[in-house]
């Protein structure tokens, strides 16, 4: 089985995210990168799968040369190759994405066979686009679902499930297919020691990402006012419990 | 939460450790109106204490280190957030096992158990290491993880409950405020507070801190990483925090620390990566927190395969969880930055402190700013310590980019410094130079400690090598021969180095009598050598005065004690400028000129009258050499007749080459600080502050007491006047080494400094006030034909003829007394210097 995993280098700030002076970016001076929790999910969702059927885990990315460190990364977890789009660092909007990421898995599909399955996050942590995923879909004549929190593959199909507030969907999807996964699917795993060596020594095959014209342009990034937070004491000590209590079943935890 | 008050003593900033140990004991001296400070809420804001590994190796080879660790491990305990668990620290090389023998000897010195174990005994202490690839160890039974969170809540709350102390949380400093150098108010967000003094202890934001005041914290953050790797079974079967030892794997610079079911992988392996402290993101940017900053992968690879090798059986299937770069502080010389900041008057300094010697560096900064002094001796911790130079941003990084990876390393007790070398040179350095000086670093001076044009010297003078690598390193059988050449001839040093202050004005000779404790009251053209004690009558400094007029003195101090020194004196100087000070240090340079033939030398080019009726010792003049200008000064730290040549700076090129013209004729030697340091001053047994010389012995037990002491008050008199009616708890003695065969490698062996003098059968010994004996200098006697220690002796040892040992690198080699007390070992009359 052929799996694939699209991801997307992101920050990872704190509760504060601050801009570039030119509000083109968010400054990243002081932060790692990572990538969404969608995707951490959605290579975990394609190590396991492989484990269970056999086959291969590529990810592929479209982004700086950094981005080589998260390819690095879901090696370490697991995925056997890793595939580089090198852009020239700036945010490409998801049509030019979209274009290029299919143009390459053309290209891989045209060389090494079909993928079976290609799985994408939700959505990036960073713009949020909701787009790219799909529109790869559309681009390569496959089906696909989104906000999968649950899969399967059998006989040539792969059965998402979708939670909603009060059911559950469940999809079938001839193969080849592209799912988009939710946080939640699965506990992602961590790199082990050996695993973290193997991907330092991994090959990233590396090559320009196409240049695609999108139609989507930034004009800026707006900070939105810091939201106040309020501190409520519920109580002190034992007398507190019934408030803790009653905070609980308003949150649906109890 | 409370508003912040409008007054108080003392405000603390900082709820780390460190803060939160100073107001505990501030509070127990009876400090009150304590108002802390801390910008990240309670109990954790964000700082270092956060993300400490929080362990306590105690055994450490420089004593006020080893003591501070010692008091903060007890005190941890007593508060029971001390978790003894045992370490060891492993060697893969055949010179880190060498290492963890001269570890014996510091363990030894200060009442620290430890052992040396096998590979197969280590295997049997940790399980699942692999012991193929060691040679062995040394295991620290007393080894323990702290909680330093929960210290720091006990340290307040014991405050708290003494009404001592106010903690703000989430309250940021803004600036702080200070009136004629000294400090007036902090300036937060939350209002303004007036204060009588101010402590810093903000960790890695202490430079930053201490800038809004105009001060100076020369330290920088610095990146630690570790990585969490887990679940490991064995680990989780423990059921325990901590069940086995914690390893150090001393040659790859890392360690291995359970913390439950995981375990912590620490190095100082990886390239120094350093911030400023302006740039560390806020708590609000912080992911996880301002001090655990994004784990870069790529430095820690290597190490990873390090630690693969150590413990492959845990560490192959376990994953990392969690990985960061830690932020830590680090100075220029690895030690802790401590005391009033020499800028602003009252502004306190406690930062660059680690977790295991939090509490009881705590402890000596509320003991310092409550008596005038603590009762362990900060010598080495004492922000006082650095020159402007070493100030600055460039210096200390530099220092700190070279040391970070020997936190773990092998460190020899004479190792130089390789960067910021050249930054303080003699005016006569091209000469020096050109004779083949080695350099080593004194106060940021380049000093010849010898110098290879004397290297025909070892031949004419005989003088026998080394045979061991680490006790010839960074030595030269070049400095004895240079003594013995010195001793018959002539020889020129350089003292540039020499740190001189003026004290003029109406009252500087009460003053200095105050500093003192020996009567500086002395005609003009004398000189006095003395002690300055603390309030307990420990030493503070030992220092000369020439009195150069009426209301004129002249204070030449040691450039490793200059900055200390400078800082005693200003902050003991009278409200009433009576006493005007000036650092003359710059203005001249000096030149030791010492030797049987010195008065010849130095008499063939000048006919001012040097005899010894007209220019007796002790004594000081000014003397031109043609139109150079300089004044001479009769006295020897290397016990030989001769003159400390002062001249300006500007000049110091012209005197060296008519000194060393002249001197052709008399066959004179360029002679370096090995024996001015070392070889000369320990035959004539002079003492040497940092070394002989510090605040927990007194003048009695040192043997610099005087039959009489002085009308006038002075600073320790009532301790120094008490300390004169008891027997000395220990008296100063000089040591030969009497065999330097070693029972082990057949070799010779030279003692380096600091290792345990024992009994003959190498039992520890100890004084009835708890101090131990160990060396205080090691260094040859080329004149007596012996190896000479000086090590402090109890009354039942300090005995002439006594045989005892010296436990160097784990052995035992036999030496005698030759000296209790002052007395020189060498021409005990001081016929020559006085001839």
């Amino acid at each position: 089985m052929r799996l694939l995993v699209c991801v997307k280098r992101v920050p990872a700030p704190g509760a504060r995210i601050n801009l570039t002076e030119d509000a083109q970016a968010i400054d990243a001076r002081h932060l790692s990168f990572t990538v969404s929790p969608h995707e951490e999910c959605a290579v975990e969702e394609a190590i396991r799968l492989k484990e269970i059927h056999g086959g291969s885990v590529t990810v592929m990315t479209l982004g700086p040369a950094e981005a080589e460190e998260q390819l690095r990364y879901a090696v370490s977890v697991g995925a056997d190759q890793a595939a580089l789009l090198v852009t020239n660092g700036s945010d490409w909007d998801p049509q030019a994405t979209a274009a290029a990421l299919a143009a390459r898995i053309a290209e891989a599909e045209a060389a090494d066979g079909v993928f079976d399955l290609i799985l994408v996050g939700n959505e990036s942590a960073d713009s949020g686009g909701y787009q790219v995923g799909v529109r790869v879909a559309h681009t390569l004549g496959r089906p696909i679902v989104g906000g999968i929190k649950g899969l399967a593959i059998e006989d040539g199909f792969v059965s998402a499930r979708r939670e909603t507030g009060s059911a559950v969907e469940v999809y079938r999807l001839p193969l080849p297919a592209m799912v988009a996964v939710k946080e939640g699917i699965n506990l992602p795993r961590y790199p082990t020691l050996p695993g973290r060596l193997k991907a330092k020594k991994a090959e990233v095959a590396s090559a320009p990402a196409s240049a695609n014209p999108g139609g989507l342009v930034m004009n800026r990034l707006l900070t939105p006012a810091e939201q106040k937070t309020t501190t409520t004491i519920l109580g002190r000590g034992p007398e507190a419990a019934p408030a803790v209590v009653d905070l609980f079943e308003e949150l649906g935890l109890l | 939460m409370s508003d912040l008050p409008a007054n108080a003593r003392v405000v603390v900033i900082g709820a780390g450790i460190v803060g939160n140990s100073v107001v505990g004991h501030l509070a127990d001296l009876g400090w009150r109106e304590i108002v802390q400070i801390d910008k990240g809420p309670l109990p954790n804001p964000g700082g270092s204490t956060g993300h400490a590994s929080n362990f306590i190796f105690p055994v450490d080879h420089n004593k006020e280190m080893a003591m501070l660790t010692l008091d903060s491990q007890r005190q941890y305990e007593d508060m029971g957030v001390n978790v003894t668990c045992g370490g060891i620290e492993v060697a893969r090389t055949p010179e880190r096992m060498e290492e963890l023998r001269r570890r014996m000897s510091s363990a030894k010195n200060w009442d620290m158990e430890a052992h040396l174990v096998s590979p197969a005994e280590i295997k049997e202490l940790v399980p699942f290491i692999n012991e193929q690839i060691l040679l062995g160890g040394a295991y620290y039974p007393t080894v323990s993880a702290v909680d330093s969170l929960r210290a720091g809540t006990i340290f307040r709350e014991r405050a708290q409950g003494l009404g001592a102390l106010q903690t703000f949380a989430n309250t940021e400093i803004l600036g702080i405020e200070t009136h004629r150098g000294r400090v007036k108010a902090v300036v937060t967000d939350r209002g303004r507070i007036e204060a009588e003094f101010i402590v810093i202890a903000c960790g890695v934001w202490s430079p930053r801190i201490a800038r809004m005041a105009g001060a100076t914290i020369p330290l920088t953050p610095a990146v630690h990483q570790m990585i969490d790797v887990g679940p490991i079974p064995i680990l989780q079967e423990s059921g325990k925090e901590l069940a086995f030892p914690i390893v150090r794997d001393m040659d790859t610079y890392m360690y291995e620390r359970q913390t439950a079911g995981s375990m912590e992988v620490g190095s100082y392996a990886h390239r120094p990566i350093f911030h400023s402290p302006d740039e560390i993101p806020s708590l609000a940017e912080a992911r996880l927190s301002p001090t655990e900053l994004p784990f870069t992968a790529d430095d820690f690879d290597d190490q990873l395969e390090d630690a693969l090798e150590l413990m492959p059986e845990i560490l192959s299937g376990a994953e990392i969880k969690y990985a960061v770069n830690g932020l830590l502080s680090l100075t220029p010389d690895a030690m802790p930055l401590i005391g009033e900041t020499v800028e602003v008057r009252n502004l306190w300094s406690a930062a660059a402190i680690w977790i295991k010697e939090g509490p009881g560096t705590g402890r000596a900064v509320a003991e310092w700013m409550t008596h005038g002094y603590p009762d362990l001796d900060p010598h080495a911790s004492d922000i006082a310590r650095f020159y402007p130079y070493a100030r600055t941003e460039r210096h200390v990084r530099a220092r700190c980019a070279e040391h970070f990876n020997k936190t773990y390393g092998i460190v020899h007790p004479r190792e130089q410094w390789a960067s910021e070398r050249n930054k303080r040179m003699s005016p006569f350095h091209a000469r020096t130079q050109a004779l083949g000086a080695v350099y080593f670093e004194a106060g940021g001076w380049e000093r010849p400690h010898w110098y290879e044009s004397n290297a025909p010297l070892v031949g004419e003078y005989a003088v026998e090598d080394r045979p061991h690598e680490w006790d010839r390193r960074w030595w030269s059988p070049i400095q004895n021969a240079e003594h013995l050449a010195m001793r018959e001839r002539v020889g020129m040093v350089d003292l540039s180095p020499f740190v001189i202050f003026d004290f003029t004005g109406p009252g500087a000779a009460n003053y200095l009598q105050r500093m003192t404790v020996n009567n500086v009251d002395v005609a003009v053209g004398r000189s006095v050598y003395t002690p300055l004690l603390t309030e307990s009558g420990g030493f503070k400094a030992d220092l000369t005065i020439m009195r150069l007029d009426d209301e004129h003195f002249r204070v030449i101090t040691g450039a490793f004690d200059g900055p200390r020194d400078r800082h005693w004196f200003r902050t003991h100087l009278p409200e009433d400028a009576s006493v005007h000070f000036e650092d003359l240090t710059s203005a001249f340079v000096t030149i030791g000129v010492w030797g049987p033939k010195a008065r010849d030398l130095v008499q063939s080019i000048t006919d001012h009258d040097l005899s010894n009726e007209a220019f007796p010792y002790g004594s000081t003049q000014p003397v031109d050499f043609g139109s150079i200008n300089a004044r001479l000064f009769r006295i020897s730290y290397v016990g030989d007749l001769g003159w400390e040549i002062y001249v300006p700076s500007e000049q110091g090129m012209p005197m060296w080459d008519r000194l060393w013209e002249a001197g052709q004729a008399f066959g004179v030697v360029p002679v370096g600080a090995g024996v001015y340091g070392t070889t000369g001053r320990i035959e004539k047994g002079y003492r040497l502050m940092g070394a002989e010389l510090e605040s927990e012995y007194n003048p009695v037990e040192a043997g610099l007491a005087r039959p009489r002491v002085k009308d006038a008050e002075f600073i320790g008199k009532d301790a120094y006047l008490k300390a004169r009616q008891e027997e000395p708890a220990a008296t100063l003695c000089t040591l030969t080494v009497e065999d330097h065969i070693s029972p082990r490698d057949g070799i010779k062996r030279y003692p380096t400094g600091r290792e345990p003098i024992t009994t003959p059968s190498g039992s520890r010994i100890v004084d009835r006030k708890g101090r131990p004996s160990y060396v205080t200098t090691a260094g040859a006697g080329p004149s007596t034909g012996k190896f000479l220690l000086m090590s402090y002796l109890p009354p039942e040892h300090a005995v002439e003829g006594t045989d005892l040992a010296v436990m160097y690198m784990n052995e035992l080699y036999p030496v005698k007394v030759a000296v209790v007390g002052s007395t020189p070992f060498f021409d005990p009359k001081d016929e020559r210097m006085k001839a």
